[in-house]
């Protein structure tokens, strides 16, 4: 695995732990106090942070070390998590989010917006700071250093990032942080280096962490000998050498102790000042074996020239902490409760259990290329067709049907079917980081147009194709963005009419017959009929004098070129309207409607299908082939009889539906399956409702029936195929195709089916029924 | 220096020669992925008249190319005896219809001779030399040049 494979695993972390952080956030913003929201939101950023460490990401690494320092009083109740703290937050996630896309794809993120930030973000952190006494003797001055100056931020405090909590970090290697620290800071350690024979037995080499050493400074070497037994008492697996070390460094204890990070557990390890400079005060040595974590607390101690005292009580406290980490390693859940108490004391002790947590979580999940389980998909289709076609030839060659061999073919049918589900249920995810990252959007284009705006999200558990999903942002963004922006009023017109100042969006998901329906709703003013009709009138979409019922009013909004805003503003209204949006979602296979109640709101109902994998279709038979109607486009299939038939023009013919016209398509003829028309009283007519609106009355042979088909490409063999969506494989094994409703319509109304024109001449279509 | 020759200087190289009428063609072993025997192909509207239509390979999607008529040769009938060769055509898996497999040879590029000047333009742009092996003359094809990136863009 290089670098960039482990790096992109970071970043697909981080995706998570932004979510974590954001809904957390969301949650103290609805008034939850529970401890582990608070956790889960500080242990979501300090993650962020220590992957961000090690891949030297200085931007990241010194905003998040900032946020996590605020946080970090909230979880310690030295700053109350008020709306306007949490406001603050919330943009500081948006910026961590951008700083995190930022690092990712390259590209930047305005300095402003993250300086401005860190001020308050400092702001609060300090403004609650208790200013004296108690075991807490803050090193306040750690973190302020920390965020100041922006290029070298994380070379200090990025390794020690403890404060008087006792948070430990998870410790990373930090080698070259310190490259630009000025000179006058060198100080010289004394490390003395016993190892034990685990050491070695571990395959650990003295030689090569010495060597590792010498790059921390100017080193000076010694080596004790004295143990060495007489050549014919020597155990050959036996360590009996030892060193004395004195490095000359700009680097922290922490450095040097980083070197040794994988052998401290089987050596004696003691690193001490031995000749203090600067700042650095002598320190009581502390026995390196308690824990590496307790050195990153007398390290702070050090940097904050506290006494000796808080050293000592740093490390009683740490001490509690290596327990409770101790007893981690034995049994995590008794641990975390055990650190829970003991939490008051050692705020160390949640964060091993944060950790064990997190490793806990790790184990449920594994990450699998979306590739693969297409394929698994795939072969799971077809392991279905196979049952399907050996079911057929075994009825067909037994006619009594009780053998065992049909017993165990039925067998066979319901663990396919049960096969199937389970594969079809991996790519199913749930729909809450769409919906997250619509709270983004409502925060920021309700901070643009200075409304205030709440937005409650529902069943965001629900789960839905993963393909659905990602294409189920854009359209929901573009709703959300409109809702915020035209549905919901003015703080004062809101207050004049008796309401909340504060609006309220909400976006529920749940399941329905099999399909997924998203709801977005606001309490805003509803949709304002005239408006829209005279626009519409205006824009020559409906004639002056139609006469149309409120549903059909509301329904024009998703008619092309139409836009109700008085002035185009910045976030929507950009010409690309509604129709869009209805567009995108029903090239998803759904169907999008809206109710309006003046004064009261608007509600958007989007249903759409839980995979594009598979596909409710109608089988139908046209001039001897089968082919697939997809059900989404189908209102009604009907009988046509003789008396319904009228010819109109040349070639043309309508029928008549319960007195209206609607202009009957043969499918043969369009697909170029026949070449003279089918007589319509013969076949079926399915009437089916297209994209650009209006129905048509599509001509087939036969119906054979319904059933769920496996979408797949032609595309991928083959070129796109006008006026077939797709294909699909049957139960008999043969290939069928999905017919593309819309395409052929639009064939019908004198468009050519075909886009490119460089075919042969007998292939151009008459596109008429 | 013709493709065939640049790519066979290296050495020996393994052909699958394959009958149509009564004239025999072969390809490069190593695009073929698997032969197999005719099955009924799902019509495609609007398609080439070499195209055949789409069969169900193992859940893909493949379709099946008349390589007869693709030639400029007679449309083929399609019996159970036909077979279909499977091959990688770029990034794309065709079904050629043939009438059989006859052979897997195992050639030089001192055994390829050139291509002789015809007036046709299709055999120029496939045909990429020709072997004489037991007294048979066996064409050789090269795929590529039979499926540029849109089928549609010739016939």
């Amino acid at each position: 695995m290089d670098m960039n494979e482990i790096k992109e695993i970071f970043f697909q972390e981080c995706e998570e732990q932004l979510a974590e952080l954001e809904s957390g956030l969301l949650k103290l913003n609805d008034g939850d106090r529970d401890p582990e929201t608070v956790n889960a939101v500080f242990r979501a950023v300090h993650s962020i942070k220590g992957g961000a460490g090690a891949f030297g990401l200085d931007d990241l690494v010194s905003f998040a070390h900032v946020f996590e320092t605020t946080l970090d009083c909230v979880r310690s109740n030295k700053l109350e998590p008020t709306q306007d703290v949490l406001k603050v937050m919330l943009r500081s996630a948006d910026v961590l989010a951008d700083l995190v896309s930022a690092s990712r794809d390259g590209g930047s993120v305005e300095e402003s917006r993250t300086r401005g930030l860190l001020k308050e973000l400092e702001a609060l952190a300090r403004g609650e700071m208790p200013t004296g006494g108690g075991a807490a003797e803050a090193p306040k001055p750690a973190p302020a250093k920390a965020a100041a100056p922006a290029p070298v931020p994380a070379a200090a405090p990025a390794p020690a990032p403890t404060d008087e909590s006792g948070f430990q970090p998870i410790p990373f290697t930090f080698d070259g942080f310190g490259a630009d620290e000025p000179a006058e800071d060198l100080s010289v350690f004394e490390v003395s280096f016993k190892p034990r024979r685990d050491l070695y037995a571990k395959g650990n080499e003295a030689a090569l962490l010495l060597r590792d050493l010498s790059r921390v400074g100017e080193m000076s070497i010694n080596c004790d000998m004295d143990q060495l037994p007489a050549f014919d008492k020597m155990d050959p697996e036996g360590a009996y050498f030892s060193w004395t070390i004195q490095v000359k460094t700009a680097k922290s204890e922490q450095d040097i102790r980083t070197v040794f990070e994988f052998a401290e557990w089987d050596c004696d390890l003691d690193v001490k000042v031995a000749d203090s400079s600067a700042e650095e005060l002598p320190m009581v040595p502390v026995p390196f074996d308690l824990s590496i974590l307790d050195d990153g607390t007398s390290d702070a101690d050090g940097d904050d020239g506290g006494a000796a005292e808080a050293a000592a009580q740093a490390v009683a406290a740490a001490e509690t902490a290596t327990n409770v980490t101790k007893m981690a390693a034995a049994a995590a859940r008794v641990e975390k409760k055990e650190s829970q108490a003991a939490a008051a004391a050692a705020a160390a002790a949640a964060n091993a259990a944060n950790a064990a947590n997190a490793a806990n979580s790790a184990g449920q999940t594994i990450r699998v290329d979306l590739d693969r389980v297409d394929r698994l998909i795939n072969l799971v289709g077809e392991l279905v067709i196979n049952q399907a076609m050996l079911s057929q030839s075994v009825i067909e060659n037994d006619t009594t049907g009780t053998s065992s061999i049909n017993m165990g073919l039925e067998e066979l049918q319901q663990l396919t079917r049960e096969i199937q589900d389970s594969v079809m249920a991996i790519r199913a995810q749930p729909v809450k980081p769409v919906f997250q990252r619509m709270s983004r959007i409502v925060r920021e284009v309700a901070d643009m147009v200075g409304k205030s705006i709440r937005l409650v999200t529902e069943g965001e558990n629900t789960e839905v194709d993963k393909t659905v999903i990602d294409k189920l942002a854009e359209p929901l963004t573009h709703m959300i963005r409109n809702a915020v922006d035209h549905g919901i009023e003015s703080p004062e017109r809101r207050e004049a009419a008796g309401k909340n100042p504060e609006g309220t969006v909400k976006l529920t998901a749940k399941h329905r017959s099999g399909r997924i329906v998203i709801e977005l709703s606001d309490d805003g003013a509803g949709i304002n009929r005239e408006k829209v009709k005279q626009k519409a009138i205006d824009k020559d979409l409906i004639p002056a004098d139609s006469n149309l019922t409120d549903e059909e009013i509301d329904n024009l909004i998703f008619m092309p070129g139409f836009s109700t805003a008085d002035k185009i503003s910045d976030i929507s209204g950009r010409g690309v309207g509604m129709d869009v949006v209805k567009r995108s979602i029903q090239a998803l296979g759904g169907r999008i409607s809206i109710s309006s109640r003046p004064g009261n709101g608007s509600t958007f109902t989007m249903s759409l299908p839980l995979t594009l994998a598979v596909l409710d279709g109608m089988v139908v038979t046209v001039a001897g082939q089968t082919l697939v109607v997809p059900l989404t486009a189908i209102v009604e299939t009907l009988q046509p009889e003789a008396s319904a038939i009228h010819s109109f023009g040349a070639n043309q013919r309508l029928i008549s539906i319960r007195n209206s016209f609607c202009p009957l398509v043969d499918v043969g003829r369009i697909l170029n399956f026949r070449s003279i028309q089918a007589n319509p009283v013969e076949g079926v007519a399915l009437l089916v409702e297209s994209e650009g609106g209006g129905q048509r009355a599509l001509m087939v042979d036969a119906i054979q029936g319904q059933r769920q088909v496996v979408i797949k490409s032609l595309e991928a063999n083959y070129t796109h195929v006008p006026g077939i969506a797709a294909a699909t494989i049957l139960g008999d094994g043969r290939v069928a195709l999905i017919l593309d409703v819309d395409a052929v319509v639009a064939a019908s109304r004198g468009q050519s089916l075909r886009q490119d024109s460089g075919m042969k001449a007998d292939m151009s279509l008459a596109a008429t029924g | 220096m013709s493709y065939a020759v640049k790519n066979l200087a290296q050495g020996s190289r393994e052909l699958i020669a394959f009958r149509i009428g009564d004239q025999e063609f072969c390809v490069n072993i190593m695009s073929v992925r698997e032969i197999r025997g005719w099955t009924k192909a799902t019509g495609l509207p609007h398609s080439p008249s070499y195209v055949m239509g789409v069969i169900n390979l193992r859940g893909a999607v493949l379709p099946i190319i008349d390589l007869s008529a693709r030639l400029g040769l007679r449309r083929a009938e399609p019996t159970p005896r036909h077979v279909i060769i499977v091959a990688q055509v770029k990034n794309r898996v065709v079904g050629l219809l043939v009438e059989a497999v006859s052979d897997i040879l195992t050639v030089t590029d001192e055994n390829i001779q050139p291509v002789p000047e015809v007036s046709s333009d299709l055999e120029k742009q496939y045909a990429r030399g020709i072997l004489a092996i037991d007294k048979r003359m066996i064409c050789l094809i090269e795929l590529d040049a039979l499926f540029p990136d849109t089928e549609s863009e010739v016939a």
